[in-house]
């Protein structure tokens, strides 16, 4: 049942994205262009997104298990790092380059062409190479 | 600033911003788990027992979708500007950066707002700012 639920939820959410237009990196450089010709469709989806997530986990936020019974796992960090400073100047940088955020590229991956594979296998190859440096980081600390 | 009104889609936006809000409440109330697309391909890369399957199925579905929306509607055609190196850089810098700050677009922006979580904020402020930044250098320094 947690798979199917996992799988629909997976196929709902790239429906999404494709219909909001999310995934062509065009409109979402459209987006990131203040300074140009700015389309602000994006904050619409930001907004529609956040309706609809927001009583979610307001309801999550009183539970402990989900209505199919699974441990709640809402996220306990709230600390705000270098790391996490950093992290995300990356990420958007690479954004902002190319147009895709993850969601978008592996939404995009069975649409066809060589562009969006490109950039999904250089996205799983830096997630990758934070693993290995995490692990090497670990051992040191032993 | 100048809106690009023909570009603008308030309607279809919105509408695919309220799936994505559905696909983030299912994940949340029935798998008890975080719609973040970078942490949840992440975790693939640390196999933990049990933690595995309920990955692939959600990546199974986000990888699908385009299947199922071209076999009801027509795709939606794209533009992919960025060359191959381009495209290498930005996955790579995508991929550690979303793991090192944690967290993704899905992640801090839909769900860690949603949470009303300041660390998401504050992460979602700073990539979007990055991504301004890059834009602006790309488009109106160097062009």
């Amino acid at each position: 049942m947690q798979l199917f639920t996992a799988l629909i939820a997976g196929l709902i959410f790239g429906i999404g994205l494709i219909l909001s237009g999310m995934s062509d990196p065009a409109k979402v450089l459209g987006f990131l262009d203040l300074a140009g010709n700015w389309d602000p469709s994006l904050i619409f989806v930001m907004g529609g997104a956040i309706l609809v997530a927001f009583p979610a986990f307001r309801l999550a936020g009183r539970r402990r298990r989900t209505l199919l019974g699974a441990p709640l796992q809402l996220p306990s960090a709230n600390r705000i790092t270098p790391r996490l400073v950093t992290g995300a100047l990356a990420f958007g940088a690479g954004w902002g380059l190319a147009g895709y955020c993850p969601g978008p590229a592996l939404a995009s991956l069975a649409g066809g062409g060589l562009k969006p594979l490109l950039f999904s296998g250089a996205m799983l190859a830096g997630m990758g190479v934070f693993e290995v440096l995490e692990r090497r980081a670990a051992r040191r600390r032993k | 600033m100048h809106i690009h009104w023909s570009n603008f889609t308030p309607w279809t936006s919105l509408a695919g911003g309220m799936l994505i809000g559905l696909a983030v409440a299912m994940l949340i109330l029935l798998n008890g788990r975080i719609a973040g697309i970078s942490g949840i391909v992440g975790g693939l890369l640390r196999p933990d027992r049990g933690d595995i399957a309920w990955r692939l199925a959600f990546v199974a579905g986000l990888v699908g979708a385009p299947l199922l929306y071209g076999a009801v509607i027509a795709l939606p055609a794209v533009t992919v500007a960025a060359g191959s190196g381009t495209l290498i850089a930005a996955g790579l810098l995508v991929g550690v950066g979303t793991r090192y700050g944690a967290g993704c677009t899905s992640g801090h922006g839909v769900c860690g707002l949603s949470r009303l979580s300041l660390r998401s904020a504050v992460a979602t402020a700073t990539f979007m700012a990055a991504g301004f930044a890059v834009v602006f250098v790309l488009r109106h320094l160097l062009a």
